[in-house]
């Protein structure tokens, strides 16, 4: 008992749900009523004519009855009729479709465009937590179910209401008795469709949890099949995958063989009613109080009375389908943004490179308190460089200095300004910031370049290059700077990709740096070469730089140690080899040459 | 798509039977406006009510005869399409691991996952309604036709008149949708790449504040693909209406047919109404078949993108030599009387890959024993990961000969040669599952003694102790949970846990620091029956104690040799060497 009333609260709690995702989804509609209005205008006026026609077909064959007994001016005027209606009908039934089309294909485009709105303005909390393909399938997959069911419902619910409706009158007009055989036969295939339903749900959703099983496997097989051949476990993957495929192809078979009973079940109750009509037709037309002309357009209105019933039961599937999509799109579209900033939020122009981190607290996970009091005092053109071991989080504080995160106690401050009081685009303007996991979008190298300063002239973004010494690779490729690079710069390697990255700061040039890992995948040589840039660049500018290579630490004049995500140790060389602690046990270990190969 | 239909061969029964029950099913549907006719002629026309009850009887008998073959065509097209999708799903899995890294280069693996789920569960719903309804809808409508000609000759011709005119308008809107559909989906897959593109860069986006950027190129592709949608719409919206003049215009001449024939005594009213109904069917058929052609013209898409990657044969051709154990002792030094063959060979190798412009790799030949350490040092792009992948064949070489323990590796079975290579990739790749699980990648039947053995050695164990449950630790997807060091390591362990008689670290001390790098480097030296170790690196330091080095310089071996001779005579060796010790350069002056 208790099992089943805490069911029927999730039950109402899903239900209240629904309701809730409906009304937003209303809400999005409301900017297009007007096309509502006209859609449901034009569904009655086309279902009213395509009802009118049986009616009169029905006169028609009335003018008909037997050799020499036609009335051939009715025929021709009925005819005339017919014609017209037809004419209006199909009329009205393009406009309504080209109205259903343009609000539907319109409210998927605001919702896309809402939710891609949010995704710009979304904490990197969010963004860092979730699986990319899972925001991805709810802007991609979730809308477009979205829009086959609000398309759906648009199309089938309005006719087929008005329909049952519309039938309804015109049955009522002709001959009442008869309309009620349909009327009490006709709620049957409506029973024998929902008991159906309900039995085949959990046959869906077991189909459904396999599905997403496999999914879970073939994402994570074929997403990394390199790994999965270099260790030759093609078969033993193969052999899992076949385990779960044999299960779905069951469930699946389950699933829409019970399902597909719908269709010729209902089909059979239209039997019984169209049989139902029959019989109590033919009894009449004896009788003399139906003509065999009404009862030809009763039947046929008995079939198109019935076939709404059906197509409606579908199209419930299918929307409470679309629904639970909206609902995951609101989800996201609802989902928290990153503080706004206050109002009054400066915009900070001058940046000469003061950055101050005063009792700084911070962690990720409530209760795993990563960093702890952190203090830092930097003046203009300082270098201040992270170092420790693998892992040990030192792209944190770099997500705290970008503000991609915000401190949780204390402040960050530059030029005596609380960051989370200027706007978040000038305190990013300030900073230049080249990060071990080199991004380029899909574009031309020239638009990978310029990210940072769309105005740039030619010869900049060649001089910037050149600093880069990417220059000449570019001029190698078959479409110079206008090469197309794909996906992730797909083509290249890991450094030049990072070259890029780099020339792309090289090129907009702002007060501070951030050099993550910045040189990690490129080799040496060039490494050095483009030293000089480096240290051009670096000259006056504030700059934070996270590298395993002592070499380029010691001339730092701060150091913060970390380890296990916490700044252990902070001081310049001398004093932090004089103090004896981690960082000289680190510094030790580079420079014991060899001392690993014995 | 047609390739695609073989998997319907083991459900040849269901395929022929289903469509069959369903034509069945049909066959009794329009034998109703017959029976209506009687009941109207015969019935109220002699005012016959036990002929009406009979007739009624008939009809439902019908109905009955209807459902019990419309269930039997259901259950058979839901097994044959649940079977073909399991079948097809099945192919592509085991198809996909045979293609080589050259094929999964230009493919890519999202497009391999759209392929192995969506695309194939649209076709196997559409192959399930097409079982089901797309020859029911034809046969119907043909089906009306001839039942017109029983009825009477000469008003069946505006049949024969109505019916082609619907299958131009049918055809023909499906005709010009079918590409738009497809231009549609291109628009989707851009708006796709972008929002992932957004994620994915999230960080340099902000930084670069592009952010209103991005929001303004999203809303141009967004629009791209609304009005790209509601012109398919409008056209694919011109069906209905079209065909339902058509009809309407079929009905009116039936009734002015019928009127003529009728007053000339060559038709009875009730044959009139049937010659409607017939019409009316069509109609009806067709509206049920227009919604099928969006569902079957999606299905035949996807059907076509899977038999694109189906018909992708593998360009390798496996070798049938299995490396004996034998084979392999030659490779193991100190045998007398033997001369030692080398581990790895390299004869004369050049690479190109495939569509790029110029080789990669050219004219490489060094040997490798085992027991060595080799290094691979050189700049971006020198093409050290391209010789490193040649040794366990992801990619053959253009030109030259490799040989393992002497045998050329064309000839040897991919799957032998590659158990005995141990892989560490430059990405570190792990597995939901547990530590042990993903160790056991490596191989198998490995014993918790041995995973602990490789723990050890890639420094691995200290991290690991520290986890709850050690190597039953749960490593979540794509190891999220792990840094990258630490996955990083993990990666080797699992390429030791093969005991490898060739082990390849392609840049696998990226993420670690230099303690953890010495220490690892100098754990697997000192393993007993140590393998050929072949060591990518960018740090000098990382391949100073190699036995040899082999720099490479834009795809050419500058120089191979011990470090001492190449700081010796080898220029691009000194020049990486000096830019990683600056203090020694000054030193030697």
């Amino acid at each position: 008992m208790a099992d089943k009333k805490t069911k029927t609260q999730t039950d109402n709690k899903k239900k209240q749900g629904q309701a809730a995702t409906l009304k937003k989804v209303f809400h999005h509609l409301g900017k297009y009523r007007i096309f509502v209005v006209f859609s449901i205008l034009l569904a009655t006026v086309s279902v009213a004519l395509t009802l009118y026609v049986p009616k009169l077909t029905g006169n028609a064959v009335d003018c008909i009855i037997g050799a020499g007994d036609v009335d051939f001016p009715g025929v021709v005027r009925i005819m005339v009729r017919i014609g017209i209606c037809t004419l209006i009908t199909a009329l009205a039934q393009w406009l309504m479709n080209i109205c259903n089309n343009k609000m539907t294909y319109q409210v998927v485009q605001d919702i896309r465009n809402e939710a891609f709105r949010k995704i710009e303005i979304l904490p990197l909390k969010y963004i860092d937590g979730h699986p990319y393909g899972d925001v991805v399938s709810r802007v991609i997959a979730d809308v477009d179910q979205f829009a086959d069911g609000l398309l759906m419902g648009f199309t089938q619910l309005f006719t087929g209401i008005a329909t049952i409706v519309g039938t309804f009158c015109f049955m009522l007009s002709v001959n009442v008795t008869i309309t009620f055989v349909v009327v009490l036969i006709t709620p049957v295939s409506f029973l024998v469709a929902n008991f159906i339903a309900k039995r085949t749900f959990s046959m869906f959703r077991l189909q459904s949890e396999i599905r997403g099983e496999q999914t879970g496997l073939i994402d994570e097989m074929v997403g990394n099949q390199k790994v999965v051949q270099t260790f030759g476990r093609g078969r033993k993957v193969t052999e899992e995958f076949d385990e779960i495929n044999e299960r779905l192809g069951k469930a699946s078979l389950r699933a829409t063989f019970f399902s597909s009973i719908t269709n010729p079940s209902t089909r059979f109750v239209n039997s019984l009613v169209y049989t139902g009509v029959g019989i109590t037709g033919a009894f009449a037309a004896v009788n003399g109080s139906l003509s065999v002309g009404q009862l030809s357009s009763f039947l046929s209105y008995a079939n198109q009375y019935t076939k709404p019933f059906n197509e409606i039961s579908g199209v419930v599937t299918e929307f409470q389908n679309a629904v639970a999509c909206a609902q995951r799109i609101f989800d996201l579209i609802e989902e928290e943004p990153q503080a706004p900033e206050p109002e009054d939020a400066v915009e900070l122009s001058d940046i000469n490179g003061n950055v101050r981190a005063e009792h700084v607290d911070f962690s990720y996970e409530k209760g795993q308190e990563l960093i702890r009091d952190f203090n830092l005092d930097v003046k203009p053109g300082q270098r201040i460089a992270i170092v420790g071991p693998t892992g040990c989080g030192k792209t944190t504080i770099i997500n705290l200095l970008m503000r991609f995160y915000d401190v949780k106690n204390g402040s960050i401050s530059v030029e005596g300004v609380d960051i989370r009081e200027m706007t978040r685009k000038s305190l990013r303007a300030g900073y230049g910031m080249v990060l071990q996991d080199t991004w380029l979008k899909t574009g031309t190298i020239r638009d990978n370049i310029t990210m940072g300063r769309a105005d740039a002239t030619e010869e900049e973004i060649i001089a910037a290059a050149k600093a880069s010494h990417i220059h000449s690779f570019i001029r190698r490729l078959p479409q110079g700077y206008d090469t197309w690079i794909t996906e992730d710069g797909g083509g290249l390697s890991q450094g030049q990709k990072q070259l890029l990255c780099i020339a792309r700061v090289m090129l907009c040039r702002p007060p501070m740096l951030i050099l993550d890992e910045a040189t990690s995948s490129i080799d040496t040589r060039t490494e050095l070469k483009i030293q000089d840039a480096f240290a051009a660049l670096m000259k006056g500018r504030t700059t934070f730089i996270v590298a395993h290579r002592l070499s380029t630490i010691r001339e730092a004049d701060v150091i913060l140690v970390m380890k296990d995500g916490q700044i252990i140790e902070q001081g310049d060389h001398e004093s932090l080899l004089a103090q004896g602690g981690f960082y000289k046990h680190l510094y030790e270990s580079q420079f014991m040459k060899g001392s690993g190969i014995s | 798509m047609k390739s695609l239909l073989i998997y319907l061969k083991d459900y040849k029964k269901e395929s022929v039977l289903a469509p069959l029950f369903k034509m069945l099913e049909a066959t009794f549907e329009l034998l109703v406006p017959l029976v209506m006719a009687a009941v109207i002629d015969v019935g109220i026309a002699n005012s016959d009510r036990p002929y009406i009850v009979k007739m009624c009887f008939v009809l439902i008998a019908l109905g009955l005869i209807g459902l019990v073959c419309s269930i039997t065509a259901q259950y058979f097209s839901a097994k044959a399409a649940a079977g073909f999708g399991t079948g097809v799903r099945h192919a592509l899995f085991e198809h996909i691991q045979k293609l080589t890294f050259t094929e999964m280069d230009t493919i890519g693996s999202s497009t391999l996952i759209t392929r192995l789920t969506s695309d194939i569960n649209q076709t196997q719903s559409g192959v399930n309604l097409v079982l089901r309804l797309f020859l029911r809808s034809p046969f119907i409508v043909f089906g009306a036709m001839i039942m017109a000609f029983t009825v009477d000759v000469k008003a069946a011709v505006i049949f024969v008149i109505v019916i082609p005119v619907l299958s131009v308008i049918v055809f023909g809107v499906m005709l010009v949708t079918m590409p738009l559909y497809r231009k549609v989906q291109a628009c989707v897959d851009r708006v796709l790449l972008t929002t992932r593109e957004n994620l994915a860069g999230v960080r340099v986006i902000r930084a670069f504040n592009k952010e209103q950027e991005e929001r303004e190129k999203f809303g141009r592709e967004n629009q791209i693909l609304t009005d790209a949608q509601k012109f398919v719409g409008r056209i694919s919206g011109l069906m209905n209406p079209l065909t339902y003049v058509v009809v309407n215009g079929g009905i009116i001449a039936l009734i002015y047919a019928g009127a003529l024939r009728v007053n000339a005594g060559d038709l009875t009213q009730g044959e009139v109404v049937a010659l409607i109904n017939y019409m009316s069917q069509i109609l009806t058929e067709l509206v049920k078949l227009a919604n099928l052609i969006i569902t079957v013209t999606k299905a035949v898409a996807c059907g076509n993108r899977i038999g694109s990657i189906l018909n992708i044969q593998p360009d390798m051709k496996d070798g049938d030599r299995i490396l004996s154990a034998e084979d392999i002792g030659h490779g193991t030094a100190g045998r007398q009387g033997e001369e030692e063959v080398p581990a790895v060979e390299f004869d004369h190798v050049s690479l190109t890959y495939k569509g790029a412009g110029g080789e990669s790799l050219t004219d490489i030949t060094f040997r490798a024993m085992r027991g060595q350490t080799i290094g691979i040092i050189g700049g971006t792009g020198s093409g050290k990961s391209s010789l490193v992948n040649l040794i366990p064949r992801f990619y053959d070489a253009t030109r030259g000969c490799i040989r393992i323990f002497g045998h050329d590796i064309r000839r040897i079975q991919m799957e032998s040669l590659r158990s005995h290579i141990g892989v560490v990739p430059q990405k570190a790749v792990l597995f939901k599952g547990t530590i042990a699980e993903n160790l056991r990648w490596g191989n198998e039947d490995a014993s918790d003694a041995e995973l602990e053995e490789a723990l050890a050695i890639s420094q691995a164990k200290e991290f690991v102790d520290r986890k709850p449950d050690r190597t039953g630790f749960q490593i979540e997807q794509g190891g999220r949970n792990l840094s990258g060091g630490q996955k990083q390591r993990l990666t080797i362990a699992r390429a030791l846990v093969r005991k490898p008689e060739i082990l390849i670290l392609d840049d696998s001390a990226s993420a670690l620091d230099f303690a953890t790098d010495a220490a690892l480097r100098s754990a697997i030296r000192s393993m007993e029956d140590g393998p050929a170790v072949f060591i990518v690196s960018q740090r000098a330091s990382s391949v100073q104690y190699a036995d040899q080095i082999i720099v490479l310089d834009d795809g050419a071996a500058a120089g191979i040799g011990t470090h001492e001779e190449l700081l010796a005579s080898c220029p691009a060796y000194q020049e990486i060497y000096y830019s990683q010790f600056p203090e020694e350069a000054q030193a030697n002056g």
